[in-house]
Parts: structure tokens; C-alpha cells; sequence
């Protein structure tokens, strides 16, 4: 054989298994291609599921899921053979539309973004109908929270898209940008049950991104799993009699069941009609009650601090019985000298001085707490009083976080030896630098809230449930919240709640009394750098009770006056069922207040 | 001249390019297929409809050649060469445009490219003009000839802006090596496509340092004579030279997109959505295919288009991505078996034209194959050449068919000629 023809048969042997070992390396050993492959072809479709729905306590519809269609665009497949028809057909400028295809373009080309989001229902047929003849653009369904009723804006919160501070705090991995999630409310609070899960199917497409048929037969796909519904302590009822009531002025009621901690009904006035922050309207509207300035986002009820004033003097009282410095028949004769008061001058036991709110009488029970001479120097037995008064006010759930499952809590406060200390320095303050404590004003703040579970705790005679929003998620009671016990003997209460019932009786909170329901109240008229706020918080029936309640109105004056009418009000429509006294309902819708 | 010395025809080969042409055909109808069209494999309207049929008439023509008189094709090489040449030139005039191509020439719906069947009548006429010369070695004018007769048509093609059929006639220099041609000619080839690519990969500072030191490791060793220095040193400054002035010869050279393409094959990241896709693609697609593959019809990169020309110039992809390295190992061994029972078949020959028509039959077929694999595998540039036998085409598939068929009705006759 001729050499030649060895070497040319040696030569195609060699080329052979040269290409047999570059195509080895990219089959075999090289991983990078299979991986390119799939980025290739597969196309991942998230599926949305539905949010869960919201009902108050008696399964009234509140919060549900409508359906509203985007408009989405396909830049790179755009094909417009009218354009002044399309734009007729979209009712858009041409400026408007050039520029949200602009937006899109930046987006991507080959993705889908949406150039018009919440068609109008009553062109979407048309505009569905005519859209065949438009290549690129395609209409999906959404949906967007609606509200059964004007109501309970701030309590259910709202839904919007997610911002981007909040997506790099995701550490979930959950969300993806233009994700929709629970922004404040119950929507923040119980985002987790709302939302369900997405599912995710897998497809395949070809180059020019045209479907080609679900990838591995569906294999890694999963359906959206829904999301639970969620029903409310809140009785809806009540609730929009309550914000009726509140129309007009500032200020919040809290109105809870004092045997769960279940909240009933709860108010920030000025609200807003829920929708408003719903879907598409949320960009226009937000602004305006961002900038409104009373504040009409912020919620009162568990964001403002009030002092609470003289609602403050049944704390003091059950502080004082406990510590054995007064005990229920002990009369004290108050001159009326040591502290600016409205009470006449003469002698006064728990009862009588809380019936009257007795300034002066509070100031002595006081001061006798904080100066037990448990230390000869006047200066280390004030800080040794209050520690143990602060103790004390703390177990009433004031000056914490009460753990409401709604976000945004406040804490309040309550002030601590340290804080003197840094306020007048270390061993430089003593009682007479404090006294405003003791009749709740000073330097303690609390939330409307905080008020509503200090009248269930002593409507229960010693403890409260953590108060709540929420009874069910899904199938699944929220029950199982803390109970809290204050460290005072329930003997001790029955003085103070008779004081109460006298108050509502026969003292400042006259307009919170109906006839046959035993309402024990307290009236504040809160000190504060304005007007005096209105303040009243009870709780009724007296040995049943089944509500309790706290209303401050800003700036209305006397709480005898707004508050307390505005809670026996409310106290009345709950356990009557209706209200009788409808000049009392006149009353408080007027709104005058002041002489 | 009786019956019994005619000898029937290599049925080997013969099972062989059956064996080629079926897969190719199985391969054609996965790379189109969709899931979601009916159609099936017998379909006129899908490309393995058609290219059974071509199956057919390549069976059909090799039929007229077996019954054909084994001395037509010797007596009418330069004729049939002429009219081939003839046709390349009118192609330029009336032809029509063929994915930037001018080589095709349309009747009704039917379409021919006489670029192909060039390649045929050269072998002939270039095994006509070898066959008659008399002594052993080839004298230079000999070669310079023979060069000429593949030059020609080269050309031609290239001015029918089809660089990659035009660049399988250099095939033919394994022909002229086979007749005795020095190898130093091949040798030197081989270096100077080696040195342009290096050039391409390699700073420029850095291959002049390796070129002069090459070349003193090369003096060193052989620096006996005047002569042999003088020759390195020749040889050396061409090198030198040639690095030097490639920034010259890409631009001046080459077009564009062809300087791209070449530029694509040495980083094919660089742009990996314009030039390079193709070859990105094509890699996906067969990379994606592991040992054994997706599975027939299970492919995705092709029939969803990833990949481009996916049932003619890139049919390879398919069987990388369906079946594999066993798959692409199988075809790449069946392709050398039957190149190399060619080499036997060509060796056996009595009659020199025979057998330097074997060789061209074994360089063409060898040049299709190396470089349209090594295309899709990214180790050559992109140029559209089919694979034969595989790729779907009429006249591709024709004209190989016919080399083939040609060569095996010659050694059929194996023993006649000899009494010529």
C-alpha cells in the first residue's frame, strides 16, 4: 500500500478523534452548556393566588378581591396598523402613550410590561374585542382589595407595591419587585396568612419567545395555594356608630370585651374611606392624606400618647389600697390647697374622692406612696417610691407595648428613676418635683388603647387579656392570647368601681349614664400645652362587665363632656342594641362642646 | 471485455451512505419537529418529506450511473467540466440570491446550485489531466496545472459571495499529495493558517519574541550549511512578515462580517447575541446533550430555533443534543470508516483516473466533514457547508451522491480499465 494513503487515512483518524474529544469536553465535562440550555428555554410563569378576605365577628363581608385588567405590552412584537384608533380605543394621548412605552422598552423588549393598568370596566369588552388586530399587547387579570363599607380604614390598613427599601430588607426571598403586599393595618399585620403562596409553572419557549408547551410535563410547577381568610374581633356595627359619633372631631375610641381582649370597635378620627387607598387610586390619594394636617393616616388609637389625666386616679387608688397607705374607710381631709382643683375642700375616701376626682386627695395618697420613710433622706425615698410605684403602673400595662397584633404600637410612657435623674440630675429630685403624677399628668403618656384595657382590667378585677384584632385565621382561632394579672388584691377594687359607678351616676360622667346599665367610668380633662383634651374611660355592666372603652376627643375640654357622652353612647347601641337617647346622639354629632 | 470481469459495486460503501443518509433524514425531521403540528415524517411540507424524496432521486441517479458506460465519465471529464464552468459563470448574471449567496439558479419552484456539481466535474477534470501524465513525481508546472483546474471554479464561487463552498477545493491539495507532491507544500499551508490564527490569539510582541526564538532553536540545530541558514532566515522574516501585516490582511481582505466571524471563533463571549450566536447556540445545543442524550425529538435548542440553519448547516446540533456523545461519537466513526474503505477502494484502483478520482471523492467528502463539525463545535469559522449525506439540500445531497456513485461504478470496472 502507498505510504501516502496511510498518512491521508492516518490524517482522517486523527481528525475524527480530535473532534470525538472536543465534543467529550462540551458534552461531558463541561457543565455551563446544559445550564445555558435551560435559561434557554424555560420560562417561569409566576401564578398569583387570591388574598385572603377580611369579616368582622358576626361574618360581615368587609374586605374582598375584585377583578380589574391591565393592559400589558410586548415592545418588541408591537405592531399598530391604526394608531390613532388604538389611542382612541385606550383614550390616551400620544404623548401618554410614547411615553409609557418608553417605560416598557427600558423594562425589557421580549417581557411583558403593563402600559395601562385597570382598563375601564365599561370599555374593556370593546377594547378586548378590537385588540386581536394589535399584535404585542395583551390583557391580564388582576385583582385589587374592595371594601364592603366606609369603615375601619386604619384598622384593615392597605395593600400596594412593594418599594424597594422594603424588597432588599425581604430576606425571604419571597417577593419580587411590582409585588403587592400588605402596607399598615391588618393587611401588614397578617400578610403572611393574607397573601397564600404563589405557585410557579415552568415553560418552554422557543427563540422568538413563543410558547412550546410546559416544561418536564409540569414536573416542578405548583398550583398558588390562596390565601386564608381572616376574621375580626370588631363588630362592625359598632364600629361605624363609633365613627359616626367621631365625625367631625379628632381624637379616638377603643372599645374592647373585657373577658378575651377582643377588640369591638376602634377609632382615629379623621379617617378615610378605605378605597381610596385601593389598586390604582393609591398614587393619587396618598399624597393629599400624607400632607392632610390633621392626619388623617395616622392612626390615634394605637400611635397618639395622651397623658390620661385623671382616669389615672383609679391606678393610684388600687397602688395605694395595695401598699396599705389608705384603706376603704380611711377619710382624709383635703384643705384644697396643695393642687389646683375643682372638688370643694372637705373629707374624702377612695370612693368620694374618685366620685369627685378630688385633685388634692390623689396629691396626698401619693405622696404618701412615695414617701414610705422606707429611707430617712426625703431625696433617696422618693427614688425608692418610685421604683415601687412604677412597678406598680407597669403591671397595668402602662408604659409597654401592649402586644396588639396590629403594627405601629406605641409604648407610652411611663417615667423611670433614671429619667429624673437625667432631667434634674442624680439625688435632686424629690416628691415635690413629681407630683403631677398623681393626678396622670406630667410626664406619663398613654395610648387610647392603653386606656381601653386599663378599664378592662378593672372591670375584671385584676387582670386583661393581651387585646387583639383578630378571632380566626383560616380554620384556625387566634385564641390562646396572654393573661395578665396586676399584683392587687381584687378586694381592693370594689371601692374604686363603686367611685366609678358614682362618677356615672352622680359625678362629672352624668352623660355616659343609661338607665339599668351599671357603667363605671372616669372623666380626664387632659392638661395639655392647647386646648384641654376630653378623655372618659369605663367599662359596663359593673359585675358582668362585657365592654370596655376609652374615648379621648383633642382639644374638646371637659371630659364629662364629649368623651363621656361618646362613650356611654356607645356602650348603650352595644349592650341595647339601639340607643334611646337620641338628644344625647344630637349632642355629641353637633359637636359644641365648649360654653 | 466479457460480463463476469465487471464486479459488482462496494456494497460496504454502498450501506454505508444509505446508513449517513438515513440518519441524516431521521435527524431533519427532529430538528423541525413540533409537538403541536400533526405532520408527520412523509410530509412534503416538512423538510424530511423533501429530503426523502432527494434520498430517492440520489438513489435513482446512482442507478443511471451503474448502467452508464464506465468510460463516459474519462472521455467526457472536460466536457462535462466546461459546462459546469459555463453554468458558474452564467449563475453570476441570472442567477438568484440565496441567503446572501448568488449560486442559485431558479426554475419554477425548483432550485439548483451549480456550485455543487462543480465540485464533481473538477474532480474529474483534474483526475483527467493527472491520470495523463506520465512520470511518478509531479513537476511544479505539473501541479501549478492541476491548481488551476480547482482554482477556476474556486473563484467563480467566491464571486458568488459563497466563501465556504469555494474553500473546500483546497481539499484537493491531499489529492495532489497522494500524486506525489511534496509534502513540504502541505506542510507550509498548515503553518501559515497555524500562524494567522495565532496572530489572532496572541499579542503581537509576544509571537515575534516566540518566532525568534523558535527560529534560533532552529538554527542551532540544523546550521551546517550557508544554504540551510539562509533558508531560515528566509523563512523567518516571511513569519515575521505575515504577523506583522494580518491587521492588513483582515481588514483589506476580508469583509467585514467575515472578519467578525473569524474574530467570533477566537472569542465567541465577545458578542455573544450578534456573530457569535450562532456558534454560542450551536455549542448550547450540542453541549446540553451529555452521553446519551435528550432523547429523540426531545431536543429543545434546535427545533425552537435556538439554533440557526438547524436542518442543513447545523444538522449536527440535533444529534448532539438528541443522542448525545454516542451519538456524535457514532457519526463521527461512520464517517471515517467510510473515508477510509474510500482511501482502500482508491488504492485498489488499476487505472490512475480512477483512483485520483477516488482521492478527490475522499478530500471533498473529508474537507465537509472536518470543517462543518468543527463549525459547530467552535473550532472553525462559520461558513456554510454541509454535512454530506446529512444536511438537507437536493443539490448537495445530489452531487455527493454522485461523487459517490461515480467512484463505485469506476471500481466496478476496476479490472476493465486496467486493459485501457
Amino acid at each position: 500500500m502507498n505510504s501516502r494513503s496511510v498518512i491521508i487515512k492516518g490524517l482522517v483518524i486523527l481528525t475524527g478523534l480530535g473532534l470525538a474529544i472536543r465534543l467529550f469536553y462540551i458534552q461531558l465535562i463541561d457543565p455551563d452548556y446544559e445550564r445555558a440550555a435551560e435559561n434557554n428555554i424555560v420560562q417561569k410563569i409566576l401564578e398569583y393566588p387570591y388574598r385572603g378576605l377580611i369579616t368582622d365577628r358576626n361574618d360581615s363581608l368587609l374586605v374582598y378581591n375584585t377583578p380589574v385588567f391591565d393592559l400589558l405590552v410586548i415592545p418588541n412584537q408591537v405592531e399598530i396598523p391604526d394608531t390613532s384608533r388604538f389611542l382612541q380605543l385606550l383614550e390616551m394621548t400620544e404623548e401618554e402613550f410614547l411615553e409609557q412605552m418608553k417605560k416598557a422598552k427600558k423594562f425589557s423588549y421580549k417581557l411583558a410590561s403593563v402600559l395601562v393598568s385597570q382598563l375601564p370596566n365599561e370599555h374593556l369588552a370593546a377594547i378586548q374585542g378590537e385588540l386581536i388586530n394589535y399584535e404585542g399587547f395583551f390583557v391580564q387579570p388582576r385583582t385589587v382589595r374592595e371594601y364592603t363599607y366606609p369603615s375601619l380604614a386604619h384598622t384593615l390598613g392597605y395593600v400596594g407595591e412593594i418599594s424597594l427599601r422594603k424588597l432588599k430588607q425581604d430576606t425571604t426571598g419571597y417577593y419580587r419587585g411590582g409585588d403587592y403586599l400588605g402596607i399598615s393595618g391588618i393587611e401588614k399585620a397578617y400578610e403572611n396568612n393574607l397573601r397564600g403562596d404563589r405557585g410557579v409553572s415552568y415553560r418552554m419557549v422557543d427563540a422568538q419567545r413563543v410558547a412550546k408547551g410546559k416544561f418536564r410535563n409540569g414536573e416542578f410547577d405548583t398550583l398558588p395555594e390562596p390565601g386564608k381568610d381572616v376574621q375580626l374581633t370588631i363588630d362592625i356595627e359598632l364600629q361605624q356608630y363609633a365613627e359616626k359619633l367621631m365625625q367631625g372631631k379628632v381624637g379616638s375610641v377603643v372599645a374592647l370585651d373585657p373577658k378575651t381582649g377582643e377588640i369591638l370597635a376602634m377609632v382615629s378620627a379623621p379617617d378615610y374611606n378605605p378605597s381610596l387607598l385601593s389598586g390604582k387610586k393609591l398614587s393619587t390619594n396618598y399624597e393629599p392624606l400624607e400632607q392632610d394636617s390633621l392626619k388623617p393616616l395616622f392612626n390615634r388609637a394605637l400611635q397618639a400618647m395622651y397623658p390620661p389625666g385623671s382616669m389615672f386616679k383609679t391606678v393610684q387608688s388600687l397602688i395605694a389600697l395595695q401598699e396599705g397607705i389608705v384603706n376603704p374607710e380611711q377619710k382624709i381631709y383635703c384643705e384644697g390647697d396643695l393642687i389646683g382643683d375643682l372638688a370643694p375642700p372637705g373629707k374624702y375616701d377612695i370612693k368620694r374622692g374618685i366620685t369627685y376626682s378630688s385633685n388634692n386627695f390623689f396629691f396626698i395618697l401619693f405622696r404618701r406612696t412615695m414617701l414610705q420613710r422606707k429611707d430617712p433622706n426625703m431625696y433617696s425615698d422618693s427614688r425608692i417610691g418610685l421604683t415601687n410605684w412604677r412597678n406598680y403602673v407597669t403591671q397595668f400595662g402602662l408604659g409597654n407595648k401592649l402586644g396588639v397584633d396590629l403594627p405601629n404600637e406605641v409604648k407610652g410612657f411611663v417615667p423611670t428613676v433614671d429619667y429624673y435623674d437625667r432631667m434634674y440630675g442624680t439625688r435632686r429630685w424629690k416628691f415635690s418635683n413629681i407630683y403631677s403624677l398623681s393626678i396622670g399628668q406630667g410626664e406619663l403618656q398613654v395610648s387610647p388603647l392603653q386606656m381601653a384595657n386599663l378599664g378592662a382590667l378593672l372591670g375584671n378585677r385584676g387582670h386583661y387579656i393581651t387585646p387583639h384584632i383578630v378571632r380566626y385565621v383560616g380554620e384556625e382561632s387566634s385564641l390562646g392570647f396572654e393573661r395578665h394579672e396586676v399584683e392587687i388584691d381584687s378586694a381592693h377594687f370594689e371601692p374604686v368601681l363603686q367611685g366609678m359607678e358614682q362618677v356615672v351616676s352622680i359625678g362629672s360622667g352624668r352623660r355616659a349614664y343609661v338607665t339599668g346599665l351599671q357603667i363605671c367610668g372616669k372623666t380626664s380633662t387632659v392638661e395639655n400645652p392647647g386646648y384641654d383634651h376630653s378623655g372618659f374611660m369605663a367599662f359596663a355592666p359593673k359585675d358582668d362587665p362585657k365592654i370596655a372603652i376609652a374615648v379621648y376627643v383633642e382639644n374638646a375640654g371637659w371630659g364629662g363632656r364629649a368623651a363621656a357622652a361618646t362613650a356611654g353612647l356607645i356602650i348603650e347601641k352595644y349592650l341595647k342594641g339601639e340607643v334611646s337617647r337620641k338628644y344625647m346622639e344630637t349632642y355629641v354629632l353637633k359637636g359644641k362642646f365648649h360654653d | 471485455m466479457t460480463k463476469t470481469r465487471e464486479q459488482s459495486s462496494d456494497p460496504i460503501t454502498i450501506g454505508l451512505f444509505l446508513l449517513l443518509a438515513l440518519i441524516g433524514w431521521v435527524n431533519i425531521y427532529a430538528a423541525e419537529y413540533d409537538p403541536e403540528s400533526s405532520v408527520g415524517m412523509f410530509s412534503l411540507s416538512q423538510s424530511s418529506g423533501k429530503q426523502l424524496l432527494w434520498i430517492g432521486v440520489s438513489l435513482l441517479m446512482g442507478l443511471f450511473v451503474y448502467v452508464a458506460d464506465y468510460k463516459f465519465f474519462d472521455s467526457f471529464a472536460y466536457v462535462v467540466y466546461g459546462i459546469i464552468m459555463l453554468l458558474l459563470v452564467a449563475v453570476l448574471f441570472f442567477g438568484k440570491e440565496v441567503s446572501g449567496a448568488q449560486s442559485w439558479f431558479q426554475i419554477g419552484s425548483f432550485r439548483l446550485q451549480p456550485s455543487e456539481f462543480a465540485k464533481y466535474a473538477t474532480l474529474l477534470a483534474v483526475a483527467k489531466y493527472l491520470s495523463e501524465l506520465k512520470q511518478k513525481t509531479l513537476e511544479t508546472r505539473q501541479i501549478i496545472f492541476a491548481a488551476v483546474l480547482f482554482l477556476i471554479p474556486m473563484a467563480l464561487t467566491i464571486l458568488q459571495r459563497d466563501a465556504g463552498t469555494a474553500l473546500i477545493y483546497t481539499g484537493l491539495i491531499l489529492v495532489l499529495f497522494r500524486e506525489g507532491m511534496s509534502p513540504l507544500v502541505l506542510i507550509l499551508l498548515a503553518a501559515v493558517v497555524a500562524l494567522f490564527l495565532l496572530t489572532l490569539l496572541i499579542p503581537k510582541a509576544v509571537l515575534l519574541v516566540g518566532i525568534a526564538i523558535v527560529a534560533l532553536i532552529v538554527l542551532g540545530l540544523v546550521a551546517r550549511t550557508v544554504k540551510r541558514i539562509a533558508w531560515v532566515f528566509i523563512v523567518t522574516t516571511l513569519a515575521i512578515g505575515m504577523v506583522i501585516s494580518v491587521d492588513f490582511a483582515m481588514n483589506e481582505v476580508f469583509q467585514p462580517h467575515q472578519q467578525k466571524r473569524i474574530m467570533s471563533l477566537i472569542n465567541p463571549n465577545a458578542d455573544p447575541l450578534g456573530v457569535g450566536w450562532n456558534v454560542t447556540q450551536s455549542k448550547i445545543a450540542i453541549g446540553s446533550g451529555g452521553l446519551k442524550g435528550k432523547g429523540f425529538l426531545e431536543g429543545t435548542q434546535t427545533k425552537f430555533d435556538f439554533v440557526p440553519e438547524q436542518t442543513t448547516d447545523f444538522i449536527f446540533c440535533t444529534v448532539g443534543e438528541e443522542h448525545g456523545w454516542l451519538g456524535t461519537f457514532t457519526v463521527i466513526v461512520l464517517f471515517c470508516i467510510l473515508l477510509i474503505r474510500l482511501v482502500n477502494i482508491a488504492e485498489r484502483q488499476k487505472a490512475k483516473f480512477a483512483r485520483i478520482f477516488g482521492y478527490g471523492v475522499v478530500s471533498i467528502l473529508f474537507f465537509h466533514f472536518m470543517i462543518n463539525i468543527a463549525m459547530t463545535i467552535g473550532l472553525f469559522p462559520v461558513i456554510g457547508i454541509p454535512l454530506p449525506f446529512f444536511s438537507y439540500g437536493g443539490s448537495s445531497l445530489l452531487s455527493f451522491s454522485l461523487m459517490l456513485f461515480t467512484f463505485l461504478k469506476l471500481d466496478a470496472h476496476r479490472m476493465q480499465m486496467l486493459q485501457r
